[in-house]
């Protein structure tokens, strides 16, 4: 496992308290897991994903992630109706690892609600919390 | 080296092996007229190697040499106890009585079988200082899918089942699995600081909707749950049950009742606290014990007795069904009791020799690995990578450096509760000395991670494979020989 300093926490993205992460990309929201979930997981053999259509709650589980650790679960960081989600993970779950905010996305949500990000952190709060 | 030199045969597969027509017996000669037989009923016999008697024979042994098994070495699985299988019990399930009876025989023909399970049944009772036992369940998780249906059919026939079920996160991985298998919501509940359920926590939980609580004791961080009691009785106020977990119980034979913790159902794993024989997805035992008032919902056939005679009986209408064909795994069950029977009343230093050498390898290495609850622990320990992880070793190169020095891994990463686990339970088998060895081999592991961390990286370097890629193996399972 990396030190949290050898961790990437891009500024475009905001983070949940359970590692999640989510981008506004126009009127969708991206969700994935940080890259601090990745690497505590270590490496993950396969990802469950929600059917497109489901409308899930903030905080409620929207799928899992299977390492060779454990299975854990996924908890949306944003409420809303998912309109897409990452097929290429089925063969390729190792994109979580590799690419955590960019291939290996999970998740294309059309929020509900209008201010969707207002329960999450910024990049600064989120490495405030990792550090403890 | 501690334990290992080296040698490892290697040995090709059966098909590749011996020559066209060798074999290693003599088929007796013919004693009756040959005849004609229908075309279609002959044709090429099966594909078998031809072999000789000492290719066999060498070819298992070799094979078997690949392993490391509890006859070979000290096997410090955590959570799984994996005590020595004592041969005597071997000799027991053999008996030509015993391993030869048909499960069709008739009652009349069966009494001694009969006796063994109602004998067994009621040990096990006494055991666990619960009222009546099923021995029907293959293993520990369909022994938890037996309680949970019992709790299902205890609420029903209420008339009110629910929906619900508390699940500590210190309980087994398959609690929650089987809970939900059978309909249930599982509802987590953290643990305390000190590792402990917090009875609070469980007050706060606990509602009508809720079936009752899953608990392990010892709980999987190897520490006694010294609240159950209270926890049993917030339970059981609100209307819900307990179930405990029983994988754990070769902490507390003769030394505490299941029953007078409160608890309602309980499992036993026979393959770990009976010593029979566990892992490879051999056959298991997982008999299920509850208090008299739930003993009408227990599986069927059940064996009853009438002055001195045994029977089957299929007549009771709350039973939740058969679970098994025929009567479980009968063989396992004649290890249990053969292991029982050796022991008599020697089975409580079972368990007070499993929680002391427990607490003799907590004691000689915390020093060298972090404790992450430091309170004196039952029949296992739970230490973390954390002191390992400044010089980017994990607890997987720890336990894959194990193998170099003749001991089996410790189970890693679980409890999920603690970061990194290594959860090392010796079990009462292992002397002292062997304990000093285990001890030895780990402290010569923690200096290998400040000193030489790639050589952990690359473990295991002598045993027949080295480190396996269990990802890959995950992600792209190759199912095929």
């Amino acid at each position: 496992m990396k030190e949290i300093d050898e961790l990437k926490f891009p500024e475009d993205v905001y983070y949940s308290k359970d590692h999640e992460w989510a981008r506004k990309e126009g009127d969708l929201v991206t969700v994935g897991i940080s890259d601090y979930a990745q690497d505590q997981l270590g490496d993950i053999v396969f990802v469950e994903l929600p059917e497109k259509g489901s409308k899930l709650k903030q905080g409620e589980e929207f799928g899992s992630v299977e390492s060779v650790k454990a299975v854990s679960e996924l908890f949306m960081p944003v409420a809303g109706e998912v309109v897409d989600i990452n097929g290429g993970l089925e063969d390729s779950p190792e994109l979580v690892n590799n690419e955590p905010y960019d291939g290996g996305w999970m998740l294309k949500v059309k929020p509900a609600g209008a201010d969707p990000f207002g329960k999450l952190m910024d990049r600064g709060a989120y490495l405030a919390m990792l550090k403890g | 080296m501690i334990g290992t030199t080296g040698l490892i045969f290697n040995e090709p597969l059966l098909w590749e092996m011996g020559a066209e027509g060798r074999t290693a017996f003599s088929i007796p000669a013919r004693d009756v007229p040959e005849l004609p037989l229908d075309a279609a009923l002959t044709g090429d016999g099966p594909d078998f190697p031809d072999l000789s008697e000492p290719e066999i024979v060498r070819h298992y042994t070799r094979l078997s040499q690949w392993n490391l098994s509890v006859d070979s070495s000290m096997y410090p699985l955590g959570s799984c106890t994996m005590k020595y299988n004592p041969k005597t019990n071997e000799r027991q399930a053999g008996l030509p009585g015993i391993a030869d009876a048909h499960p069709l025989l008739p009652v009349a023909l069966s009494q001694g079988l009969l006796r063994l399970m109602f004998e067994l049944e009621r040990w096990l009772a006494e055991i666990t200082g619960l009222d009546a036992v099923t021995l029907q369940p293959a293993a520990g998780a369909q022994g938890e899918l037996t309680g949970m249906l019992i709790f299902h059919a205890y609420h029903a026939d209420l008339g009110g089942p629910r929906s619900k079920i508390l699940i500590p996160d210190t309980a087994h991985g398959t609690n929650p699995a089987s809970a939900s298998l059978c309909g249930y919501a599982a509802v987590p509940v953290p643990s305390g600081p000190d590792g402990i359920l917090d009875p609070e926590t469980v007050a706060r939980l606990m509602d009508d909707e809720t079936a009752g609580i899953m608990v392990t004791n010892p709980n999987t961080l190897g520490l006694f749950e010294r609240e159950i009691r209270r926890v049993a009785e917030i339970v059981h106020d609100r209307g819900g049950l307990v179930y405990a977990d029983g994988a754990n119980m070769n902490a507390l034979l003769g030394v505490a009742h299941m029953g007078a913790m409160g608890v309602d159902v309980l499992h036993l794993n026979l393959h770990k606290t009976f010593s029979t024989p566990h892992g490879g997805g051999g056959p298991g035992a997982g008999p299920v014990c509850v208090t008299r008032a739930l003993a009408k919902f227990l599986p069927v056939p059940r064996v009853l007795e009438k002055e001195g005679r045994f029977a089957l009986s299929n007549d009771f209408p709350h039973s939740i069904g058969k679970l098994h064909a025929f009567y479980g795994n009968f063989g396992i069950l004649v290890r249990a009791y053969s292991y029982i029977l050796s022991l008599g009343s020697m089975l409580e230093q079972v368990s007070r020799y499993a929680v002391l050498n427990a607490n003799y390898i907590k004691a000689g290495l915390r020093d060298d690995y972090h404790l992450p609850y430091d309170r004196p622990c039952m029949h296992e320990c739970v230490f973390s990578d954390k002191r390992q992880l400044a010089y980017k070793v994990s607890a997987l190169d720890i336990a894959k450096r194990l193998i170099d020095y003749g001991f089996h891994p410790p189970t890693i990463y679980f409890p999920l509760v603690v970061s990194g686990a290594l959860m090392i339970e010796p079990t009462e088998s292992e002397s002292k000395e062997t304990l000093d060895r285990f001890i030895e081999a780990m402290r010569a592991i923690a200096r290998e991670a400040e000193t030489d961390p790639e050589l952990l990286h690359q473990a295991p370097r002598n045993a027949k494979v080295r480190r396996l890629d269990e990802v890959q193996a995950a992600r792209k399972p190759c199912l095929m020989g």
